[in-house]
């Protein structure tokens, strides 16, 4: 009952699933309104990918509830479209966040992760366990958005190509 | 990479499709893609119209207006599309917080002080001066009001101007600071170099999600976007000044660059020219940051510290002033 309420109180976008794996800073800092990705050249890249990628698919960007935004839908599948699969964990972990979020809402779909570049999918099927999974990653989220301050920052492999990275190591 | 366009001319400003027309006298045309523009410098008088301006707010770029004697007159800065209130509540509440406005105030005034003298030990004969700004800077640690520490920063500036007589060669002499109008060129190119660093560091905090009228040294609300004052601080020093020196030390200026009455001095169009041509040249020298790595120029510095003081308002990680260490 708890977690159901809080899932309603937080309203969190899949992006925010997304940065709680790749990031928990950036994730405070982007829940705080610094974003860097607007001057970011790889963002533009990933934005410019999604625009042109299965261009005779009809159903893209769809926005419900005003709060979860889908690359592209169809009948059965909810798809995700990423530049490369590096943060593979993070991609997996938003979609299964889509997939959840959908059955709440009594409806039912698989998860496709589309990797263009590298001609790569990949699918996921939201089970039980997994479903744990998620509601983990909103107490977590909650957990970090509720820090006075942002998350020290961390040295990762990533970072020197993160929209952050002359934020957190200037 | 986009970068700062300065114009001169007289004529008209268009868009057609994503591209910047100049259209000048004689009808000739030049056209500058909108990719490559980060902010856009007007010394001339131009025309434009609204189209032009809502397709600059859309592609975020800023437009900022100089008068006839190069003197900064202001902006058209696009709507404000990197908010975070969360951030402005933080800034108001370092202002408000009397020693943690101290705090910023004392550290822009530390980096001021420290390019200051960086500036003066390139050259002979300027020691005493040396010393002062070393005097001031350490009772500016210890004040505890503003009006305090612009009353040693006054002091210091003082002294560092007093070394341009040592510094500069070819019979420019200074003598005082004279701001409205300058008097004499040298003067004139601090005047006109301040315009411009205030521009430049305007445009960089729009990039950020910084509220450019929360001032810590200058009051807000002292009729301009008084954070780029602040920065600027730091920044004209470094940037500024060096170009001064290099232009009137090797000759580069001549009376005719100068625009010389009994009680005024601007720069020409041409003296402008030349100074501009230098400036741009320093804000692109790129050098490699420790911390990052990697190589950044003068003006990513300028937005480096921003991030700096976004960090300071977040409680994540304590301000320190930029100071050159090369």
């Amino acid at each position: 009952m708890e977690k159901d309420d809080a899932f309603d109180k937080l309203r969190i976008t899949g992006l925010k699933v997304n940065y709680l794996h790749v990031c928990k800073r950036k994730l405070w800092f982007f829940d705080r309104g610094i974003g860097m990705e607007n001057t970011s050249d790889k963002v533009l890249l990933g934005a410019l990918l999604q625009d042109y990628s299965y261009p005779k698919e009809k159903k893209r960007d769809v926005l419900i509830d005003d709060l979860i935004q889908i690359d592209l839908l169809d009948a059965d599948t909810v798809r995700e479209i990423k530049y490369s699969d590096k943060l593979k964990e993070a991609d997996r972990a938003q979609i299964l966040y889509y997939l959840y979020y959908l059955k709440k809402n009594g409806v039912h779909k698989i998860g496709v992760i589309n990797y263009p570049k590298m001609k790569k999918r990949e699918e996921i099927i939201l089970t039980e366990e997994l479903e744990k999974e998620v509601e983990n990653d909103l107490i977590k989220i909650k957990e970090v958005l509720n820090l006075d301050r942002p998350p020290k920052a961390e040295k990762k492999p990533y970072c020197s190509k993160c929209a952050y990275y002359e934020l957190c190591w200037s | 990479m986009s970068k700062p366009y300065y114009i001169f001319s007289s004529g008209r400003l268009s868009r057609k499709e994503n591209t910047i027309y100049v259209e000048v006298e004689d009808n000739i045309k030049k056209s500058i893609p909108i990719e490559d523009v980060e902010s856009l410098h007007i010394f001339g008088e131009v025309d434009l119209n609204t189209k032009f301006l809502n397709f600059l707010s859309q592609q975020n770029i800023p437009i900022h207006f100089y008068n006839y004697y190069g003197f900064y007159s202001g902006s058209f800065m696009p709507r404000e599309k990197n908010i975070s209130g969360n951030l402005t509540v933080k800034q108001v509440e370092f202002y408000i917080d009397q020693i943690k406005r101290q705090y910023i105030a004392i550290s822009f005034i530390e980096g001021a002080i420290f390019h200051m003298q960086r500036n003066l030990r390139e050259y002979e004969g300027t020691e005493k001066f040396v010393e002062v700004l070393k005097t001031e800077l350490s009772n500016a640690y210890n004040t505890k009001s503003i009006p305090e520490l612009m009353g040693c920063e006054g002091r210091a500036r003082d002294a560092y101007y007093q070394a341009f007589n040592v510094i500069l060669k070819n019979n420019f002499s200074f003598v005082k600071r004279e701001k409205r109008p300058p008097t004499n060129p040298i003067n004139a190119l601090i005047s006109f170099g301040n315009s411009i660093i205030y521009s430049i560091v305007l445009t960089q905090i729009y990039l950020t999600q910084l509220n450019p009228t929360i001032s810590y040294l200058h009051e807000p609300g002292e009729k301009r976007y008084s954070l780029s004052l602040d920065i600027a601080e730091i920044f004209k020093p470094l940037i500024v000044d060096p170009v001064i020196f290099k232009l009137v030390n090797n000759n580069m200026l001549n009376e005719d660059d100068f625009e010389e009455d009994l009680n005024f001095c601007y720069l020409t169009e041409n003296g402008r020219k030349k100074f501009i041509k230098e400036i741009d040249q320093k804000l692109n020298t790129t050098i490699k940051h420790r911390k990052l790595k990697r190589n950044v120029s003068y003006k990513q510095l300028i937005r480096l510290e921003c991030y700096k003081l976004i960090k300071h308002f977040l409680s994540d990680e304590v301000y320190v002033p930029f100071k050159a260490w090369w």
